[in-house]
């Protein structure tokens, strides 16, 4: 238990996953090409990242349409939420054990 | 040592883009300051046509004056041009920073400090019908202040200080009839070019 490394979160080892879900924090949902502009990352690879925490059940996903545009919306989940919050008191535990 | 650099870089990370996501950060201090010119001028034109025809007090009765109908004009034609030439300077930092100037952060903030200027137009309008030009310069400072209170959790933070201000004045001027022009020319020109330059000296002097 001593070691905090085991409590950071593999799935939030990516610098773009951490930034997705920083956004969905403070956000109640945001579109594609919003996180794409906030995070400056590629179509493919946002996408791919959006996949893996859509598997993890840490993000959903909301299709819908604005006229005959497809948008799609993405927000955090209850599990997402905890296992965020995990995340965050282990960087702070990694942080502290140093000093 | 690793772990720790790697830790606040992931924390930086986190707050930059919680900032930059939940905040609308491109307002410019140039907006502020072009709006409070064009509100200078404003009250300038104002000034002039009411020295041109002065207030007839009593032979006014419900009807609109010629007078009420040129301070109408001035001030949409105020209105419009400080909310253009705010609008530009945003515009073109947001774009120069590669932030989405409709993105969710600008409608949060403009919906949200709509709701309290909405409000306030109404009880200006309502004034206006009633004739109580006197309360019409602080109401519309009180409502202006409370919508910069109300809008500046969603933008820099500062905005909120500039609200706190208009307040102020809008109160003061509350008990200082006859002077709503001064108010008016101190709140909306004054002040936000005062901020404009603040804000300016702040984040976009390079």
């Amino acid at each position: 238990m001593k070691n905090p490394i085991e409590h950071l979160n593999k799935v939030f080892d990516s610098r773009i996953r951490l930034g997705i879900m920083s956004a969905l924090m403070v956000n109640t949902a945001i579109n594609f090409n919003e996180l794409k502009e906030l995070i400056a990352v590629t179509d493919g690879n946002l996408a791919s990242h959006l996949k893996s925490l859509e598997e993890n059940g840490f993000i959903k996903v909301q299709k819908g349409f604005i006229g005959r545009k497809t948008n799609t919306t993405y927000s955090v989940t209850k599990a997402g939420e905890k296992a965020f919050k995990q995340h965050l008191d282990a960087l702070e535990q990694m942080i502290k054990s140093i000093n | 040592m690793d772990n720790q650099e790697q830790s606040l870089a992931a924390i930086q990370d986190i707050k930059r883009i919680m900032e930059r996501s939940s905040r609308f950060i491109s307002l410019s201090g140039w907006s502020g300051i072009a709006a409070g010119l064009c509100a200078l001028g404003g009250a300038w034109t104002a000034a002039h046509y009411i020295g041109v025809y002065p207030v007839s007090g009593p032979t006014r009765q419900g009807s609109t004056t010629l007078l009420e109908g040129i301070l109408l004009l001035v001030a949409a034609a105020t209105f419009m041009a400080a909310f253009l030439s705010a609008f530009v300077f945003t515009y073109l930092r947001s774009r120069k920073e590669g932030v989405p100037v409709w993105g969710s952060s600008a409608q949060r903030l403009l919906f949200n400090t709509a709701v309290p200027l909405l409000a306030g137009a109404f009880v200006v309008y309502r004034m206006l019908e009633l004739g109580e030009y006197g309360l019409i310069a602080p109401s519309s400072l009180i409502f202006y202040g409370l919508a910069l209170v109300n809008g500046s959790k969603y933008t820099l933070g500062e905005v909120r200080y500039l609200g706190y201000f208009q307040l102020l004045l809008g109160v003061i001027n509350l008990w200082v009839p006859g002077r709503g022009l001064l108010f008016w020319a101190l709140g909306f020109g004054v002040l936000h070019i005062i901020y404009g330059i603040v804000m300016w000296w702040k984040y976009e002097r390079k």
